[in-house]
């Protein structure tokens, strides 16, 4: 129990638990609002008066003081923040005293979990160039019309969930694993558990062909590997698509194919890293694909 | 004074040349007023003129971006006079941080602060971003704001990382070894990444050396996140700002338009 207080109050570690409450909060009033609005909807209420266009207020001072009220609010928290809390500041800088976890700002963690489960050009070059192209692309994809301007979940259900997995599970949780449950070795320790230096975990970690008897080294595992992660992307793209198009699905129409392939990829990319790490974690993966220049 | 002589000097001030020029008009509380305090000021010229009642709720906005844009104010005039305190070199650095806690009057409430809030600004930023995506205002017409803003958010995440460095710490430099070791890994520019052994890339030209300054943190990697820190990513993010503010004036606060 000693180890959770001091990780608690490690380093830069108030921030994080401070971040995991704020977005917790901050979610609970998203999907509280989502939900009352799309009751509103279903007893045909909607718009409720104070949401039509037409209901508007001057910027001063109705915008302008409450500005000022939440400047001198927050002003107050840094300040008493700032007062009670002293900013870390370890030994001097030293090349040749590696410390034992070392890890990147806390904002960066959720990044170098992945390194667990995945290369590094993989977790520390694709998938941030991933998330970044990605979220710039999301207003260019989600072609849904509805939603706009207030919460909803029952408008926008594809949406929603899926920047709240990624956002909340593959963001956030990643962070707060980062900081709280990685020790030493960057092994997994619960909060009361205290960090050993010198644990030791043998854990033999196979490729995907290995699984199947073929040396993954060689050609035909390098082709046989090439291939399940083609077929992945490929059948996550088709198989939706086929569905859709015998449905005579009007999404599809409006999205048109390039639209459909762009939001297919991120999402497959996206739920092809849980893959990996269900798969690391439950059959000791390491890699599916093995090539000279790089390994997925 | 009585109450008669107040309203004099009132008067004289008000009407004088200096008070006319500072301030233009004389406000009062008339709708006319009202509008031409937003557009006859520099400072308030940045918001609509009037918006929409339902997006001033709290529940409905969370005040993230303009958190957000506080805390860039503050961490940008506390950074200011942090500087003047700050040596960019591995001999001097970590000292003045020292100094900043022990002997510079205030000092410690000063980096305290710019600490605090640089993580406070990180985490707004994603706030503001998840409120934005969960009442769909990145919708036609904002769609290009989104994208701005997506812009700076990396920006935000680079301006704290370049300044985790300047403690020269351990904190700070392994911090900063471990997330620059992953640029070793890009694809084609980085000399262990795919590809670029095949490209000739080496721990002497690839794009971490061209972070860092060399091939491990040391003085240039110092110097290099001091300039990227105080002055390249501020003036970018300050343009960015602009455009990102400006277009939520003319794309309108929320709803479709």
């Amino acid at each position: 129990m000693s180890n959770i207080i001091h990780i608690l109050f490690l380093k830069d570690n108030e921030v994080i638990a401070l971040f995991g409450i704020i977005v917790i909060f901050f979610v609970i009033v998203a999907f509280r609002e989502a939900i009352k609005n799309d009751r509103l909807k279903r007893e045909g209420k909607w718009p409720p008066e104070e949401q039509s266009d037409k209901d508007k207020v001057l910027a001063w001072p109705f915008l302008v003081r409450k500005e000022f009220l939440v400047a001198i609010f927050v002003m107050m928290g840094v300040l008493i923040w700032g007062i009670v809390r002293d900013a870390p500041l370890e030994e001097f800088a030293n090349a040749n005293v590696t410390p034992n976890p070392s890890k990147a700002p806390w904002y960066f963690l959720g990044l170098q979990e992945m390194l667990v489960y995945f290369d590094p050009w993989i977790a520390g070059v694709l998938f941030p160039s991933l998330i970044i192209v990605g979220l710039m692309a999301i207003p260019y994809i989600d072609i849904n019309p509805k939603g706009n301007g207030y919460y909803t979940f029952r408008e926008r259900k594809f949406a929603v969930s899926v920047f709240a997995f990624g956002f909340l599970f593959l963001w956030v949780v990643l962070i707060i694993v980062g900081v709280f449950f990685r020790g030493t070795g960057w092994l997994w320790y619960w909060p009361w558990q205290e960090w050993d230096p010198h644990a030791i975990v043998a854990e033999t970690n196979y490729d995907f062909t290995q699984f199947i008897g073929i040396d993954s080294k060689s050609l035909l595992g390098s082709v046989i590997g090439g291939s399940v992660i083609v077929m992945y992307y490929f059948l996550g793209m088709a198989i939706p698509y086929a569905i859709m198009k015998a449905k005579n699905s009007e999404t599809l129409q409006k999205l048109g194919f390039i639209r459909y392939i762009v939001v297919a990829f991120l999402f497959w990319s996206m739920i092809g890293l849980t893959i990996k790490i269900f798969l690391r974690l439950v059959f000791h993966l390491k890699y599916a694909w093995v090539t000279p220049w790089f390994n997925i | 004074m009585d109450k008669k002589g107040d309203a004099k000097i009132k008067e004289v001030i008000t009407s004088s040349q200096i008070w006319k020029s500072i301030f233009r008009r004389k406000h009062d509380d008339t709708k006319r007023s009202r509008v031409l305090a937003i557009v006859g000021n520099f400072f308030m010229h940045l918001h609509p003129i009037s918006v929409a009642r339902h997006a001033l709720a709290l529940k409905f906005t969370w005040c993230m971006g303009g958190v957000t844009f506080l805390l860039f104010l503050f961490l940008t005039l506390g950074g200011v006079l942090l500087m003047f305190y700050y040596h960019p070199t591995t001999g001097e650095a970590y000292w003045d941080i020292k100094d900043l806690h022990y002997s510079v009057p205030f000092g410690k409430i000063l980096r305290n602060t710019h600490r605090w809030g640089g993580h406070l600004m990180v985490i707004t930023v994603m706030v503001h971003m998840f409120r934005v995506f969960m009442t769909g205002s990145y919708k036609r017409p904002r769609e290009f704001n989104w994208s701005i803003g997506v812009i700076l958010l990396v920006f935000t995440l680079l301006l704290s990382f370049t300044g985790y460095l300047l403690t020269w710490d351990q904190l700070g430099m392994w911090a900063i070894t471990v997330g620059t070791n992953m640029a070793r890994a890009t694809p084609l520019l980085g000399h262990e990444g795919p590809f670029g052994e095949q490209l000739g890339m080496t721990a002497h030209n690839d794009v971490r050396f061209a972070l860092l300054g060399g091939s491990v943190v040391g003085a240039n990697a110092l110097l290099r996140a001091y300039v990227w820190h105080c002055i390249a990513i501020p003036l970018i993010v300050t343009f960015l700002i602009g455009v990102h503010f400006w277009r939520v004036r003319k794309d309108g606060f929320s709803g479709s338009l």
